[in-house]
């Protein structure tokens, strides 16, 4: 009568049911109702997707085969609710205020969103999310294996029904979780249609219970005496083993994708956690309340070699009660695909952010805007992903064969998992752990897991017995299942003790090791101190003992009138009068937010709202935003600086040139009243003697001669003094022209002392070495004649010797050739040395026609010819010496 | 009765054409080219009048000047003063100092004699 079709159509009726339950579930959310969808109830039915086919049909199977051990798959997650439901409201907390989309995110975004650690945890749920997927296959396919015995029509294939099983989960999987795109990635439906499945399968596997003890057993005495004969009640605990499962399921219940995406990225309320922590461990003990009866009398009353993970069907069935075994394959069933719905999307979730649509994005790069087909492009690559997660869990089945028993297989899923928790729980209470330690603790972990759990428990397929007999290349010490050397040990406690252990070390090292990177350093103060950082408040609401503490902030940012006037307009608008605090209410918020942002900074202002009203957690990006604002604060200030270091500079160089400027023009004064004086001076001679011959009578003749022999001589000196004065200007402003030539220093002195005493009237005797003239010089023959005329007729002019004698040595001094000039006169007073070749400096009173120019111009000369003539003091008489660079001199032959 | 005049200058053609315009007015004129004891020398030789220049070795007629008009006895002295170098803060201080006239080189003779005669006059008249 149960034939296999009514069976299908039960279960597609049962499909259609929860697509109706999930899809006015989200009908309901979207439109603000149905507060009961968001009640702690159902969260806590939802997290029950721990419970999978896996534990509906295999803790049975468990029990039967080894006693109470299955106690230990609820142990686990019942420890964790019960005493560290406070590491679950954290892990809660972390993962509303970071908006973490699956447990990959949030291990990624603690340690500076690393996308390789994201890829590296989405790799590791995949492979240990693709062997517990093949076991829902396997439970669904023996499931109806078992129907199909007691079929007569006989049309039952084993292969092609896990086929058709797989592809219609992913076609419910992908019609369930990727109906649209959620920004909270909340699926109001589906975690509605999971509660229903919850008490679906809680309402089957209890009355299968209530069946076994007082249906077939007859009441409860008679039920534990059964089970005190049965060999179960005999079964010894072994520690090792109890602690290694207990731990694991502990572990696996945190870190399974599925059990994140329900307890954390589905929560909308952390204080439904505490209903939870009593509650869920509630609905563990209901499940696990028959396990064992079922299992006894399982044991006793059907054949030797049949199922025990089985027994919830074969027993009823055996019994002729379909209906009960109808009830109890949807319980199966139920179990089956909420497990598959919810671990596809997580994974889905996980593959398409963390792979496909990093690699995308990349492929996108400089072809323009990302824009609206983003969503199209999201679902698609979760649709995609479903399909190819179940499609793995699929091959998985074929290629383990399908034999192993239930449990083993959910265990290596178990261990594979528990390797992210190192990342995860040291993430949470460590801000030393960085991200190097954890790519390297999850690669260790990872590893091992594959090569002493994955690859051992697939068999033959995929390594050779040889290897795990005897560990590859014949190594001893590297045996899968007894690493170095220590065997005897239960394979799944050696995996996990040392999967875990040297992932736990390698994890701790390597984060000591390592240095964070700024944004790893936030994040991990972020998750670590994350209450401190956030309240369980939403959205921006305050009281007003709030209002008085963003007054006062405001007070200090904006000064206190205007943060006054701003706070009573709003008070204002909100109550029509002034004189008391506005309501912090999210409008004023947001205003006094853009006043704010308009002093310190968008990102600053939000964040310090956020610290006073709390209602928004200041999260890694707030901060980084804040620290970016400084920086720019910095770097204006400090471009402040340099320009004012440079205003600073420009003053100074402006006052440097202003003094100078001064001096040059006082200089300049005091040039010009020299020029006045030294041409008024003659022109007054000539004047007045002019206006003598011109006026007087009778002038005698030697008179006449007399006064026009002194007009023409004052002509002569005003004529000289211009020459000087143009020549000075001249050789001052540089643009004199050299007229290069060559010559011996003898022919110049010849020349030179000749012309300069022809002109002379008073005697003076000059005194030559001529030996030491022999020196060729290349310079301006002219001009360095000028100085040499000009040194000779000034000791002609002022030496008071009674017989003047001038005396010119010339030497070769270290490349340059010196030519000293000193007479026997009394000399220059050394007061007035220093002052000898300044304009119109004259020493003593004798006006013996010099302008007072010569030595100026000399030492002009000089300086263009890259020589010097400089006064010798303490050489008795007036002592000039004219030094000259030889470059191109050669000895005279 | 003799009128004598003292002239300080440095430059010997200009002492010379002053000199020959002077004695050529009945002056008997001394002559002096150096400023360092040109006070002493105009204390000793007692003349009707001085003619300073400004411009002179050893220390400025202006020093002379008011060196001089710190004896009693020469504050009435009519001191005619003469420089080349012609700027207006010249003419202030010279007057500070208690100039009697001041000449700008080069100056005319009429320019000269006129300026002699006043002088004398009005210190005649005094």
């Amino acid at each position: 009568m149960a034939t296999l079709n009514v069976l299908i159509l039960v279960c597609l009726g049962y499909v259609v049911l929860l697509f109706g339950v999930a899809f006015v579930a989200d009908r309901l959310a979207a439109s603000g109702g149905g507060k009961w969808l968001r009640s702690p109830l159902i969260y806590t039915l939802s997290l029950s997707i721990y419970c999978t086919a896996w534990t509906f049909y295999g803790a049975v199977g468990n029990a039967a085969r080894s006693g109470l051990e299955f106690v230990t798959i609820y142990l686990g997650p019942t420890l964790v609710m019960v005493s560290w439901w406070w590491g679950l409201r954290k892990l809660v907390r972390i993962g509303r205020s970071q908006r973490v989309t699956s447990i990959a995110d949030l291990i990624s975004s603690r340690y500076g969103k690393s996308n390789t650690l994201a890829i590296c945890v989405t790799t590791l749920a995949v492979l240990g999310g693709t062997p517990y997927i093949a076991l829902q296959l396997q439970s669904i396919t023996l499931s109806f294996s078992i129907f199909a015995e007691a079929d007569p029509a006989g049309l039952y294939r084993e292969g092609s029904s896990v086929f058709w099983v797989a592809a219609g989960l992913a076609v419910f999987a992908i019609l369930f979780g990727t109906r649209n795109l959620d920004v909270n990635e909340r699926h109001h439906g589906v975690v509605t249609a999971i509660a229903l499945e919850s008490v679906v399968k809680l309402f089957a596997l209890l009355a299968v219970g209530f069946f076994v003890v007082w249906g077939i057993a007859g009441g409860l005495g008679p039920t534990l005496d059964r089970i005190d004969a049965s060999k179960i009640g005999q079964w010894q605990v072994d520690a090792g083993r109890w602690t290694t499962l207990v731990f694991l399921s502990a572990a696996a219940f945190v870190c399974l994708p599925r059990m994140f995406q329900v307890m954390v990225v589905e929560n909308d309320d952390e204080s439904h956690l505490r209903t939870a922590s009593w509650a869920f461990p509630l609905y563990l003990l209901l499940m696990s309340l028959f396990v064992v009866p079922i299992a006894v009398v399982g044991l006793d009353l059907l054949p030797e070699g049949s199922n025990p993970d089985l027994f919830v069907l074969t027993v009823p069935l055996s019994q002729g009660n379909e209906w009960l075994a109808m009830l109890s394959f949807i319980g199966g069933f139920s179990s089956a695909t909420s497990m598959v719905i919810v671990t596809a999307m997580a994974l889905s979730t996980m593959v398409s952010n963390h792979v496909v649509m990093p690699i995308w994005l990349n492929t996108q790069e400089g072809t323009g805007s990302v824009s609206g087909d983003v969503r199209t492009i999201v679902l698609l690559a979760r649709r995609v992903s479903i399909a190819a997660i179940m499609a793995l869990g699929y091959f998985y089945y074929r290629l383990s064969g399908g034999g192993a028993a239930l449990a083993s297989i959910g265990l290596v899923a178990f261990a594979g998992i528990s390797q992210i928790l190192p990342a995860l729980v040291g993430g949470l209470f460590w801000r030393g752990a960085t991200r190097t330690g954890a790519l390297v603790g999850l690669s260790v972990g990872f590893a091992l897991w594959i090569y002493t759990m994955l690859l051992p428990d697939m068999g033959g397929g995929i390594i050779p017995n040889s290897v795990i007999e005897y560990g590859p290349f014949g190594w001893g010490w590297l045996r899968p299942q007894a690493l170095f050397g220590i065997e005897g040990m239960d394979p799944l406690v050696h995996s996990v003790l040392w999967s875990l252990s040297l992932n736990t070390i390698a994890f701790c090292v390597a984060s000591m090791l390592s240095f964070p990177s700024p944004l790893e350093r936030l994040q991990g103060a972020q998750f670590v101190n994350v209450f401190d950082h956030s309240t369980a408040l939403r959205g921006w609401t305050g009281s007003v003992a709030q209002s008085e503490d963003l007054m006062i902030m405001t007070q200090r940012i904006l000064g206190t009138i205007p943060a006054q006037e701003f706070f009573q307009a709003e008070a204002e608008r909100q109550n029509g009068r002034r004189g008391r605090l506005p309501e912090p209410t999210p409008g004023f918020l947001e205003r006094l937010e853009r006043e704010l942002s308009g002093s310190v900074g968008a990102a600053t202002a939000h964040a310090m709202i956020g610290q006073i009203v709390g209602g928004a957690s200041v999260s890694v990006e707030d901060l980084l935003a804040v620290a970016d604002e400084s920086a720019q604060l910095l770097e204006y200030s400090s471009q402040l600086e340099a320009k004012s270091a440079e205003l600073s500079r420009t003053a100074r160089q402006l006052r440097e040139a202003n003094t100078k400027l001064t001096q040059v023009s006082m200089q300049k004064d005091a040039f010009l009243s020299q020029v006045s004086h030294e041409l008024r001076t003659p022109m007054t001679s000539i004047r007045a003697f002019s206006e003598i011959m011109r006026d007087t009578d009778g002038l005698s003749a030697a008179e006449q001669k007399r006064y026009a022999a002194i007009i023409h001589d004052e002509a002569l000196r005003l004529t000289r003094l211009l020459d000087d004065l143009l020549d000075l200007s001249v050789l001052e402003s540089g643009q004199v022209n050299l007229n290069m030539g060559d010559g011996t220093l003898r022919a110049m002195l010849d020349r030179a002392v000749s012309s300069a005493l022809a002109g002379g009237e008073r005697p003076l005797s000059v005194r030559r070495v001529r030996s030491s003239e022999r020196i060729q010089l290349h310079t301006d023959l002219d001009r360095l004649g000028q100085v040499f005329i000009n040194l000779i007729s000034n000791a002609q002019k002022y030496c008071d010797a009674a017989e003047p004698i001038l005396t010119i040595s010339a030497h070769d001094v270290g490349g340059q050739v010196v030519i000293d000039f000193i007479d026997n006169g009394s000399g220059i007073p050394p007061e007035a040395q220093s002052m000898v070749f300044e304009k119109f400096s004259r020493v003593g009173s004798d006006k013996a026609g010099g302008a007072g120019l010569g030595l100026a111009i000399c030492r002009e000369i000089m300086q263009r010819l890259g020589g010097e003539v400089t006064y010798l003091p303490g050489q008795g008489g007036a002592a000039f010496r004219v030094s000259l660079p030889l470059a191109y001199r050669q000895a005279a032959q | 009765m003799s009128r004598k005049v003292l002239l300080i200058e440095d430059e010997p053609n200009i002492s010379e054409a002053i000199r020959f315009l002077l004695t050529r007015e009945g002056w008997q004129v001394d002559t002096h080219a150096e400023g360092t004891d040109a006070v002493k020398v105009i204390l000793a030789a007692r003349p009707d009048l001085v003619i300073l220049d400004v411009m002179l070795p050893g220390k400025s007629g202006m020093d002379v000047l008011r060196d001089l008009r710190e004896h009693d006895e020469m504050t009435k002295l009519p001191v005619l003063m003469l420089t080349a170098r012609g700027q207006s803060r010249d003419r202030e201080m010279a007057e500070q100092a208690g100039v009697s006239r001041f000449m700008t080189k080069p100056f005319s003779n009429t320019e000269v004699l006129t300026a002699v005669r006043d002088l004398h006059a009005q210190a005649s008249r005094s």
